[in-house]
C-alpha cells in the first residue's frame, strides 16, 4: 500500500540540518519513512509522505525539526473554521 | 462518517472523557495475581476469549466504543521477573488486547497508561498519551521496584505525544521505540529490540480499511437517522395515497441519501487505491456518481427524468463530503493536505447540492 499518497507540496515539515546531530531518532519514530540517514545528519527523503503527526519534532532532542502538527479530520477543521480557532475535536 | 463530536466520540477512535471518574467493569481477561515488591499485579491471558471477540465486534460497530477501557496500571503476562521487558500501551481495550494476544508464551510486564480509552496513535495526537502521562504511570506503579533494568518499550505511534528523551530525564527509564503493530512484538523482542524498516511503517491495507467501515457507517444506525428514515417512510406512504406522483421521487431521494453515505463511508474506503484522484472528495464524487447513477437508472427503468438528475448531483455531493471525512481515519493524510482539499472541495459540494435540490424540485414541478 505504499502506493497510497495524498496531496503533494502542502506539508509544513522543515528540517534544520545545522542543528541536526545525526542521532537518527526521527528515522525511528516516523511512520512513513520521511527521513533517511545522510552523511553525519539526516535528510528528508520523501517530504510528501509526511502526515504532520509531529513524532519526529517531539523526539528531536536538538529541536532541528519543525512543523505544524494537527488533527487531520475534516470535522475538526470545520469546527475550527466555525469558531475561528485551530482545528479541534472538542465541542467545548 | 467519522464525526468529532456527538456522541462523545473523537476523530479517530474510542473514548473521549477523562478516566478519573470512569467506572471500570469486570476484567475477565485477568487470570490471577503475581506478587511484586510494589504489590500484587494482575496476570492476564494471552488468548482472546469469546467475550473479547464479542467486545471487538461491538467496538467495530461503534457500540459502546467510548466505554471500552482497561483499568490503567501494571499487568503481567506469563511469569515475568525483574529482568522482563516492560511493554507500554494505552487503555483502549483493542490496544490492550492486541498487545497481550501478540505475546503468548512470553514473560513480560504490560504498563497500561490512561489514554482515556482512545487508541495509542489518536491519543498521542490528542495529547493524552503524553510524556506526562507515561511519567505519571511509571511512578504510580513504582516500576523501579518491579524491574531491575531501566527500559520501557513504547509503541512507535506513541511518539507523536511522548518525547523519549524527556521520559528518561524525568524517570531514569529510557524509551525504546517498539514496532508500529503489536503483532510484530515477538520478532522485535527476539531480534534484540531492533525493528525492521517494515515494522516502522504504517500501511493502510484492505483488511485495516475494512475494519473501519463499521464505525464510519454507524451514522446510519444512530437513533436520529432511524427516526428520520421512519418519518420518511410514513410521509411516502401517506403521499402514495394523496399525491402518488411525488411518492416515488421522494422514496428515491431517501434511498439516494442512504446510498451516498454507504458510498462515502464504505465503498470509497474499501476501494481507496483503485478509485481515481488524490483528493478523497474526488474519489467520493466519482464513486457516488457511478453507483447512484446506476441505481437511479435501474429505479427509473432507464428513463432518468429530470428530478433524477437532481438526485444524482446532490447524492454525489453528499458522498464526496462523507468520503472527505474519511481522511480523519486514514493513515496517510496530513492536516495541511486535508485543509487544502476542503477549501477546494466544500464550495463545489455545496454548489452541486444546491443545484441538485433545485433540479429535483423543478423536475417534480414540471412532471405534475
Amino acid at each position: 500500500m505504499s502506493g497510497l499518497r495524498y496531496i503533494d507540496d502542502v506539508v509544513t515539515l522543515k528540517l534544520d540540518t545545522g542543528k541536526c546531530t545525526g542521532c537518527r531518532m526521527c528515522t525511528m519514530v516516523c511512520p512513513h519513512a520521511v527521513f533517511e540517514p545522510a552523511e553525519r545528519t539526516v535528510r528528508i527523503a520523501d517530504r510528501d509522505r509526511c502526515i504532520e503527526c509531529g513524532a519526529c519534532a517531539r523526539n528531536c532532542p536538538e529541536g532541528a525539526i519543525s512543523l505544524k502538527p494537527g488533527v487531520g479530520c475534516a470535522a475538526a477543521i470545520i469546527n475550527g473554521w466555525i469558531r475561528g480557532t485551530e482545528p479541534s475535536c472538542d465541542c467545548g | 462518517m467519522s464525526e468529532c463530536c456527538p456522541p462523545s466520540v473523537p476523530c479517530c477512535g474510542g473514548g473521549g472523557g477523562y478516566s478519573d471518574t470512569f467506572e471500570y467493569g469486570p476484567q475477565p481477561f485477568e487470570l490471577g495475581e503475581a506478587f511484586t515488591i510494589a504489590g500484587p499485579v494482575p496476570v492476564v491471558a494471552t488468548a482472546l476469549a469469546r467475550e473479547d471477540r464479542a467486545e471487538a465486534r461491538r467496538v467495530r460497530l461503534n457500540v459502546g466504543r467510548d466505554r471500552s477501557r482497561v483499568r490503567p496500571g501494571l499487568y503481567a503476562v506469563g511469569a515475568p521477573d525483574d529482568t522482563s521487558p516492560v511493554l507500554v500501551t494505552g487503555n483502549y481495550r483493542l490496544s490492550f488486547d492486541a498487545v497481550r494476544s501478540a505475546i503468548p508464551g512470553l514473560d513480560a510486564w504490560i504498563l497500561v497508561v490512561d489514554s482515556r480509552g482512545v487508541n495509542v496513535w489518536c491519543a498521542a495526537g490528542k495529547g493524552v498519551f503524553s510524556t506526562a502521562e507515561v511519567v505519571r504511570s511509571i511512578r504510580a506503579v513504582h516500576l523501579e521496584q518491579v524491574v531491575g533494568h531501566q527500559r520501557v518499550i513504547l509503541p512507535q505511534l506513541a511518539a507523536t505525544g511522548v518525547a523519549g528523551h524527556e521520559v528518561r530525564a524525568q524517570t531514569g527509564f529510557g524509551v525504546t521505540w517498539g514496532p508500529v503493530r503489536a503483532a510484530d512484538l515477538p520478532a522485535f523482542l527476539s531480534g534484540g529490540m531492533k525493528a525492521s524498516p517494515e515494522m516502522r511503517r504504517v500501511r493502510f491495507p484492505l483488511a485495516e480499511r475494512a475494519k473501519l467501515i463499521g464505525v464510519e457507517l454507524s451514522v446510519l444506525w444512530r437513533p436520529r437517522t432511524l427516526a428520520g428514515v421512519a418519518a420518511l417512510i410514513a410521509v411516502v406512504a401517506a403521499l402514495d395515497w394523496l399525491a402518488p406522483a411525488i411518492a416515488t421521487p421522494l422514496a428515491l431521494a431517501g434511498i439516494v441519501a442512504v446510498l451516498s453515505v454507504v458510498v462515502g463511508s464504505a465503498v470509497v474506503p474499501l476501494l481507496l487505491p483503485w478509485i481515481p484522484g488524490r483528493m478523497f472528495s474526488v474519489k467520493g464524487a466519482i464513486a457516488g456518481a457511478v453507483l447512484i447513477g446506476l441505481a437511479l437508472a435501474a429505479a427509473t427503468s432507464g428513463r432518468f427524468p429530470l428530478y433524477a438528475w437532481g438526485l444524482l448531483a446532490a447524492g454525489s455531493a453528499l458522498s464526496a463530503f462523507v468520503a472527505m471525512n474519511f481522511t480523519g481515519s486514514s493513515t496517510f493524510t496530513s492536516p495541511s493536505g486535508v485543509e487544502w482539499e476542503m477549501r477546494r472541495a466544500i464550495p463545489a459540494q455545496v454548489a452541486a447540492a444546491v443545484m441538485g435540490v433545485a433540479l429535483f424540485v423543478f423536475g417534480l414541478w414540471i412532471a405534475r
